[in-house]
């Protein structure tokens, strides 16, 4: 399974995390490229339907990454974002989806070097995981 | 503090009492209306009905084994706005819990709203009751009671209750004004009226009931009846479980599932008032389909069945009451009422919740704490 590349897709908010992978990239940091990132106004608005599509159509892994609480542009998109992230981990881990394969994760507009280093953790988890099977079988 | 009254001797079994009683609320009460259950003249059902006139009241019958629909729905579309005048609703417990979850989700108000439940030791199916009611429904009722009482997985029939109602643990009203009933009780003779709040205290004061003690054969039969609803529902939970512990053994569970949405519908807390999957957003380009197609080869139609029933438990597990009607509904058989309960027990204990049991605790998703769930966001490295 070495030549496994997971595929990431990742939700991100405008404001915070999305700013802080383009620094990432502004600064030169050196990452690796399996997150497919989906920008979002705040991570508030990522529909639970989003992560459950994603998975379903193959994805090894979901990151919802948004402002450190206090520091969201909505005042508290993130905080509802974090329940609603709750119960999906729930749902799914009842049919043995992974609960690593949804991520969660705060990163400030500043973060560049946090981000980078987030990515390449969770490249790294995703692929001890393996791929997600659904990327071969027929899902009804 | 409750009040217990017992109806006249011009009465003779439960079901008539209970009509009498409901007669009083319209006639002396200040009821201007009742919605309750009754069999319908032109078809052998029961159906909620809304009624106004105290002559109306022959075929009523709020303890029929039947649950054609949960009347929470009815309920949620008469109180959508504030009710002018008094109106009091004739609900099952897994009836008023749901239309709990409908109140505070703005879809239903309890102002000038008298709820009374009944106590309930189950129901069939849609498709069974008919058999079970024969041509003398009124008469099916009370001999239904006398083998129910003997506990939740009794035949009548050869009919098996409804699964939902088998793994019941709520066969007492919760948040109900008055409570009829019916538990260890002889339905031969009058049902008991108990009031839960001021509100129901003061209806019974108004139409001079008085009070008596509950049957004393109660607390005994409630008990049993608790002990095998919750050995039944422990069983369902291990096996729906263990049926779908994964997503491929999920697949096998909905395969025959035709996306006709009757889950949803039949369902009184999927509370979006018009649903995604038939909007647009579902309505795919014929080319998409093509393409989803040639990814591998082969494409499953209509697609999104999986992802239509994960979707909705993410919308209404949390509020799932059990009430089974999504399993009513299926016509195609799958045990989804298992699964949503399964799932919803589940959900609900990770935030700590019970859909349906206070009237004043947040639906999760509509609220949230600063510091909370850390392990949600905690970093792995």
């Amino acid at each position: 399974m070495n030549d496994f590349e997971p595929v990431i897709i990742a939700f991100v908010c405008n404001w915070c995390t999305y700013t802080a992978a383009d620094l990432a990239g502004t600064s030169r940091l050196m990452q690796p490229s399996n997150v497919r990132m989906i920008r979002m106004m705040c991570t508030g608005m990522v529909d639970p339907k989003y992560v459950i599509k994603a998975l379903l159509e193959g994805a090894d892994a979901v990151l919802i990454s948004g402002c450190h609480p206090g520091d969201c542009h909505y005042i508290n998109g993130n905080l509802k974002a974090r329940r609603r992230v709750k119960l999906l981990k729930a749902i799914l881990k009842r049919f043995a989806v992974d609960e690593h394969r949804i991520k969660m994760t705060w990163i400030g507009a500043s973060e560049g070097i946090d981000f980078a280093a987030i990515v390449t953790g969770m490249v790294k988890e995703v692929k001890a995981l393996g791929p997600n099977m659904l990327r071969r079988t027929m899902v009804i | 503090m409750s009040m217990t009254a017992e109806s006249t001797i011009r009465e003779n079994n439960a079901i008539t009492s209970a009509q009498l009683l409901f007669r009083d609320m319209l006639l002396e009460g200040g009821i201007t209306a009742l919605l309750v259950a009754q069999h319908l003249p032109m078809k052998n059902t029961v159906m909620p009905t809304l009624i106004t006139d105290p002559d109306e009241l022959r075929a009523v019958d709020p303890f029929a084994p039947c649950y054609s629909m949960n009347t929470a729905k009815v309920v949620s579309k008469l109180t959508r706005k504030s009710l002018e005048s008094p109106i009091a609703v004739v609900l099952r417990p897994c009836e008023i819990r749901a239309f709990v979850e409908l109140v505070k989700l703005k879809q239903g108000c309890m102002d000038n709203l008298l709820v009374v439940g009944t106590e309930c030791l189950g129901a069939y199916g849609n498709r069974d009751y008919p058999i079970f009611a024969g041509s003398e429904p009124m008469a099916a009722t009370l001999r239904f009671y006398e083998k129910a009482q003997g506990g939740t997985t009794a035949t009548v029939n050869g009919l098996e209750m409804a699964p939902a109602c088998k793994a019941c643990e709520h066969p007492v009203p919760e948040n109900a004004d008055l409570v009829i009933g019916v538990i260890g009780a002889d339905m031969n003779g009058p049902a008991s009226v108990t009031a839960k709040t001021e509100k129901g205290k003061a209806l019974l004061e108004k139409i001079g009931r008085e009070q008596s003690a509950q049957s004393s054969g109660r607390e005994a039969a409630l008990a049993k009846l608790m002990e095998e609803r919750i050995a039944y529902r422990d069983k369902m939970f291990a096996e729906t479980v263990e049926a779908t512990s994964d997503l491929e053994k999920l697949m096998s569970y909905l395969g025959n599932c035709i996306n006709c949405y009757n889950c949803r519908v039949a369902c009184p807390v999927c509370y979006c008032r018009e649903c995604v999957f038939t909007t647009d957003v579902f309505d795919h380009d014929p080319a998409q389909y093509l393409r989803w197609a040639k990814k591998k080869g082969v494409l499953k139609m209509p697609t999104d069945t999986v992802f239509y029933h994960i979707t909705r438990m993410a919308h209404m597990s949390l509020a799932c009451v059990g009430c089974g009607q999504c399993s009513n509904a299926c016509p195609n058989g799958i045990h989804v009422m298992e699964l949503f309960r399964t799932v919803a027990d589940e959900t609900q204990r990770e935030f700590g919740y019970e859909a349906g049991r206070s009237i004043s605790e947040d639906p999760p998703l509509s609220t949230f704490k600063e510091n909370e769930f850390p392990e949600v966001t905690a970093r792995t490295h």
